[in-house]
C-alpha cells in the first residue's frame, strides 16, 4: 500500500500496542513462574534459551521498543516540536531508525 | 457513531492525559527492569527486588497503569475499525464484544499481577 512514511509509524504503533496487550499473558507468566520458586526461575531460564521462545521474545521486545520510541514521540509532539509537515516526516523517520538500532541491540542481547 | 459512553475517563481530554501520564509510568518500569536484567539476576536478587515494599508499589502502579492504558488504546482501536460505518450493524455488535473481551483480559491481568505480588 502506498502510505505516507507518517501514516505507517501510525498504524504500527496501534499494531505493536494490540501485539503487546496479548503479549502481556506471556509476561505476566513468565514472571509468576520466575518468581515462584527457585526451580520456576531455573525453568524460565532453560526456556528462554530455545531458539524459539527466543524469537517469541525478541518480536515481543521489538514490538515493546517500537511503541515505547513511538510514544516517546507522541510526547515530543505535545510539546509542540516537530508539528509541520516536514517535522512529522523527519520525526516518523527517526522513530524507526532508533526502534532498528535498538531492536538489534536486543537482538544481540537475547542471542 | 462514536460516543463517550465506553471511553475511560467519559472524555477525551481526560483519555489523552491519563495515556500519557500511564504510558511514561510503563515506560519507566520497563526500562528500569531492563537494566536490572542487563545487570544479571539470579533467583535471590531476582527474589528480593519484589519482595521489596517500593517495589510491589511501583510494579501495581505499573499493573494499574497498564490497565487504563491497555483501555484507552483498544477503545481508540475498537472505536476506529469496529464500527457500523465499515462493517454494518455487526460491527456495533463485534465492538462491544471486542470491549468485553478486552475489559474481562484487563481483568485478569490485574488480579493476576496482584496475586503475583502479594500471593503465597
Amino acid at each position: 500500500m502506498r502510505l505516507p512514511v507518517t501514516a505507517w509509524t501510525s498504524i504500527t504503533h496501534r499494531v505493536s500496542g494490540v501485539i503487546l496487550f496479548v503479549s502481556m499473558a506471556i509476561l505476566l507468566w513468565l514472571l509468576d513462574v520466575s518468581l515462584g520458586s527457585r526451580e520456576g526461575f531455573a525453568q524460565v531460564g532453560e526456556l528462554l534459551s530455545a531458539p524459539f521462545a527466543k524469537l517469541v521474545l525478541w518480536g515481543i521486545l521489538a514490538a515493546l521498543i517500537y511503541h515505547s520510541v513511538a510514544g516517546v514521540r507522541h510526547l515530543i509532539m505535545d510539546f509542540g516540536v516537530g508539528e509541520s509537515m516536514q517535522g512529522g516526516v523527519l520525526g516518523a523517520r527517526v522513530v524507526i531508525v532508533v526502534s532498528i538500532v535498538l531492536t538489534l541491540l536486543a537482538g544481540v542481547w537475547i542471542w | 457513531m462514536v460516543t463517550a459512553v465506553t471511553s475511560f475517563g467519559r472524555s477525551g481530554l481526560s483519555d489523552w492525559l491519563l495515556q500519557r501520564v500511564t504510558g511514561v509510568i510503563l515506560l519507566l518500569w520497563f526500562v528500569y527492569i531492563g537494566v536490572v536484567l542487563l545487570g544479571g539476576v539470579d533467583y535471590n536478587t531476582w527474589d528480593a527486588l519484589f519482595e521489596r515494599t517500593w517495589m510491589k508499589i511501583f510494579t501495581l502502579l505499573a499493573i494499574l497503569s497498564l490497565a487504563a492504558h491497555a483501555w484507552i488504546g483498544m477503545w481508540s482501536v475498537g472505536t476506529d475499525y469496529l464500527t457500523q460505518r465499515l462493517l454494518g450493524t455487526a460491527g456495533n455488535m463485534l465492538r462491544l464484544a471486542f470491549q468485553i473481551g478486552c475489559g474481562l483480559a484487563i481483568f485478569i491481568y490485574v488480579i493476576w499481577g496482584v496475586q503475583i505480588l502479594w500471593g503465597s
